[in-house]
């Protein structure tokens, strides 16, 4: 018998989507109890679009590929000391700060991808989320496997997924992707597939990977484009998620664009840490936060968009906002975590003279005018012994987590502050977009686990912030926090490569 | 009119892709970045199995695409020929 | 003199992470230990799930076994991600120069037309076994506590996605690709007496809501048994009708399932041996769950293979639990 040719739409629809059946006897509502309660309407799952089209044969072998060529990287990267070959010392606080905080992101979607692959009633969609679970799953994993050589030169990876269940400024990813996983399962989508993967993450991943690779730093440019790999099939699922739920009744778009709205705005804020580490940690810089937000999100996102204009669907609420901010962003956060850099397990440090230089090329209309002063005057500090830190806990936004820091936009000198009051208490807000979440959804929002309100309580081990940091968040004092220079990774650093620290450098120059 | 976008991992496989891409979309640009090369175009993207073939002198299987993938930009459609992308 | 400070800097100053020494003591960790102990967050979620608002995120009451530590489960096959999909990109290969062969050759003219009509009765149905089950491990890895147990379901579900497809590809090499036994099978699955008490069981287990116990009910009772009657009796009965080809097709299922029961063994008996009441709670879902899985076995495995089948196969489950300490 000659064999009919199949393609592979039937070939997959014979393989994947024809394993499913009607359940006849048990209620189908037992088997997937999560999908009304959100008020997204689904008539007819068979309309789904599979966004690819891999059995499990095929994943398992070119997976295997993938995995083979990056973990004879990883053992070729640990035999040659290749710690020792990056840039500079202080860029490894940029993968410090991916391991504790976003390393555990890649496990918490894991679990989430887990989640909806069980719970959609549709089998395309189902089996294509949990692809995407296992793939995340990969992404924790690999990047664990990255970082462990690095873990064992520097200071401050070492207690990763502790910290993240408790240090102040990991609780806002935490809380971004505890957020999502606790929303019904067609917001996850929206918010994770769509808003993250699709809109953000590419400014994540590809300028700071290219640029990991520009720094010298083998292992994780090679585990992030290893798992960029997989991203280009998580970002068509989140393409065809949104279609899907547009397409599906009319109702299901007011609710998809406040759910945009809203992942947008969270999305925004949490790559606030990533335009930072982009713009000061990276001492080779490929492009500055702003060309790539421009690339990715006002360009690509902005494609995107007018894409979705035939649904109805418009570009997020607080957009221009976020396009505005482009200016700011970066040098906001990286003066917050300088502030606070003894209760940080990365180091922190003010960029020299060139790197200045370089900042004022690529921020004319902002750096010069409100930060290259304030930073001039914390390097004066320091060269005078008297390095700054703030001693007081500061105040964190209710939705973003993230210390009240960020400006207003027509008035960069002036904090932004918002407020509601909900049951009589008072919540505080770093801007509009995230006082309306709250405002959309004030029982969710107030449960919110705000580090330094647990700090008050006394839920963290005491009063005394010195054991805060040191037994509750397990920081190792002196060791991983504080500036870079006087720091045992400096001093470790400057010994392999024969180099003067810092502090006889100043000795000479003063 | 908006771009359509691809990026690849720089490596030996890749320049075969692009070399396909070329020739398969005349307009396209080209860019290369530290350790990825990026490829963009108006509206639609066009890689054909047969070209890469081609180009390769050997089979080769569209969905091996995704082992040097790192980020595209468009909606996708995939057969067993042809990997678009494209903007409607 | 320089060189020798050289080498001596670089000695590392830990061996691996913090979490990883606390549990293994201040030695190099294996690639499995890191990617798989204490990376799931444990305290200070932010919200309740809108979707199960009396549980926090990750909270071990979604199960009636408790655990003093649910990192004591261990797989012995020390699947990561990466050793995870090497170890199956292997047998993939395997298994595809087998269907390979078997096409090329044509082997499938060869069957004799009763075993032939047999294999589409009594085999292909289990395709949608099988999509039960994906579902049913998928539920345990994102209900489950600890990535060690966690990680292994997931693993599973993919894997029975897995063989779903291969046994949907052993009925398009048999129909020419036409989908013709695909639908016969599918047919048997929703209207055939002999499987429904069989898709009833599989629609009971998917209803369930502690994820022990679905994993109890389905890869400890049902898997023994469907795995010993289809892949191991069904196959002998095959080789005595003249169809032993069939064994090519079905190695996959076979490796795969003597691979995996030593991970379903060893979780069982670490839950078991951690308390009376984990051991008492099992049995009694094992009890249950057996009678039903081999009331709705029964009729199947006579049809199938013979009269004797389930006995022999309850036996083989009776033999697995006892050595689990049940």
């Amino acid at each position: 018998m000659a064999a009919r040719k199949l393609n592979l739409k039937e070939r997959y629809s014979l393989l994947t989507r024809d394993l499913d059946w009607e359940y006849s006897y048990r209620d189908k509502k037992e088997i997937f109890p999560y999908e009304d309660f959100e008020g997204i309407k689904i008539t007819d799952w068979s309309k789904w679009e599979d966004p690819f089209r891999l059995t499990m044969d095929a994943y398992w072998k070119y997976q295997a590929e993938k995995e083979k060529k990056l973990y004879a990287i990883f053992d070729a990267f640990a035999q040659n000391n290749g710690q020792q070959n990056v840039t500079d010392a202080r860029y490894i606080n940029a993968i410090k700060v991916f391991l504790t905080g976003v390393s555990p992101l890649e496990y918490q979607a894991y679990s989430g991808y887990a989640h909806v692959g069980r719970q959609f009633s549709g089998v395309g969609a189902r089996t294509a989320c949990q692809m995407q679970s296992i793939d995340e799953l990969r992404h924790v994993q690999t990047q664990v496997h990255a970082m462990s050589h690095y873990n064992k030169f520097f200071d401050g990876f070492q207690d990763f997924s502790h910290m993240h269940d408790r240090v102040w400024y990991l609780s806002v990813p935490k809380s971004f992707f505890d957020d999502a996983r606790s929303a019904g399962p067609f917001e996850f989508m929206v918010a994770i597939s769509f808003s993250f993967e699709y809109v953000l993450t590419n400014l994540l991943f590809v300028p700071f990977m290219s640029g990991a690779a520009y720094n010298g730093d083998m292992a994780t440019v090679t585990f992030g484009f290893s798992a960029q790999s997989d991203e280009a099939r998580h970002m068509t699922l989140g393409l065809e998620v949104i279609k899907f739920l547009l397409e599906q009744h009319p109702d299901n778009v007011p609710i998809v664009q406040r759910w945009i709205d809203k992942w947008f705005w969270r999305g925004t804020r949490l790559l606030a840490i990533v335009a930072m580490m982009m713009d000061y940690m990276l001492p080779n810089r490929v492009m500055s936060w702003k060309e790539a937000w421009e690339v990715y999100f006002e360009e690509a996102g902005g494609a995107l968009f007018k894409d979705l204009a035939r649904y109805g669907i418009e570009m997020p609420k607080y957009a221009a906002t976020a396009i505005a901010e482009k200016d700011h962003i970066s040098h906001q956060t990286w003066s917050t975590f300088y502030n606070y850099g003894h209760a940080a397990a990365f180091h922190t440090w003010m960029p020299d003279e060139k790197e200045m230089d370089w900042l004022s090329e690529k921020y004319p209309d902002t750096f010069d005018k409100y930060y290259r002063p304030r930073f001039e005057h914390w390097r004066e500090k320091e060269q005078a012994g008297e390095r700054f830190y703030n001693p007081t806990l500061p105040m964190l936004c209710n939705t973003c987590q993230i210390p009240m820091g960020f400006t207003e936009m027509d008035d960069p000198s002036l904090i932004a502050y918002r407020q509601s009051v909900y049951q009589g208490e008072r919540y505080n807000f770093c801007s509009d977009g995230c006082k309306d979440i709250f405002d959309h959804e004030p029982e969710k929002y107030v449960q919110s686990w705000l580090p330094v309100h647990q700090i008050y309580q006394g839920n963290c081990g005491g009063a005394d912030i010195e054991k805060v940091l040191s037994e509750y968040y397990r920081i190792n004092m002196g060791k991983d926090n504080l500036d870079f220079h006087g720091s045992p990774d400096e001093a470790r650093w400057n010994a392999w490569h024969n180099l003067e620290s810092a502090e006889e450098r100043l000795k000479k120059a003063g | 009119m908006s771009k359509v976008y691809m990026a690849l991992q720089d490596n030996e496989e890749a320049h075969y892709l692009v070399e396909a891409l070329e020739e398969d979309n005349p307009d396209v640009t080209v860019d290369y970045q530290p350790a990825m090369i990026r490829i963009e175009n108006e509206d639609r993207l066009v890689l054909k199995r047969e070209t890469v073939e081609e180009k390769m002198g050997r089979d080769w299987d569209l969905q091996s695409l995704h082992v040097n993938l790192v980020t595209i930009g468009g909606n996708v459609d995939e057969t067993d020929d042809e990997f678009t992308l494209s903007w409607n | 003199m320089t060189i020798e400070i050289k080498t001596s800097t670089i000695q590392p100053i830990r061996n691996t992470f913090a979490h990883i020494e606390r549990r293994f003591g201040d030695k190099p960790a294996s690639r499995y230990q890191e990617a798989s102990y204490d990376l799931a967050p444990t305290t200070n979620f932010h919200y309740r799930p809108l979707w199960d608002p009396e549980r926090e995120l990750y909270d071990p009451g979604r199960t009636a076994i408790d655990m003093e530590d649910w990192y004591a489960f261990r797989d012995p096959r020390q699947y990561y991600y990466g050793s995870y999909v090497q170890a199956r990109a292997k047998l993939q290969e395997i298994t595809e120069s087998n269907y390979a062969f078997f096409t090329r050759r044509d082997l499938a003219s060869r069957l004799p037309g009763a075993a032939r009509e047999k294999i589409v009765r009594c085999l292909l149905p289990l395709r949608h076994l099988e999509m039960g089950a994906n579902m049913n491990n998928v539920f345990g890895s994102a209900y489950g506590i600890g990535t060690v147990l966690t990680q292994a379901f997931l693993y599973n579900g993919m894997d029975r996605l897995g063989i779903a497809q291969y046994l949907s590809r052993i009925g398009l090499i048999l129909d020419g690709n036409s989908g013709d036994t695909l639908k016969a099978a599918k047919t048997s699955w929703m209207e055939d007496p002999l499987w429904q008490d069989l898709r009833r069981y599989v629609e009971d287990v998917l209803a369930q809501k502690d994820w022990f116990e679905v994993f109890v009910a389905q890869d400890v009772v049902l898997d023994t048994l469907v795995y010993d009657i289809f892949y191991r009796q069904f196959d002998d009965a095959m080789t005595d009708a003249g169809a032993g080809d069939l064994a090519m097709l079905i190695e996959f299922m076979q490796e795969w399932h003597k691979e995996t029961s030593r991970w379903v063994d060893s979780v069982i008996k670490t839950a078991v041996a951690e308390s009376d009441a984990n051991r008492e709670q099992i049995a009694a879902w094992v009890a249950d769950w057996k009678q039903q899985a081999l009331a709705a076995l029964g009729p199947l495995a006579a049809e199938a293979v013979g009269p004797d089948a389930i006995n022999a196969s309850a036996e083989v489950l009776n033999k697995r639990l006892a050595k689990a300490g049940l």
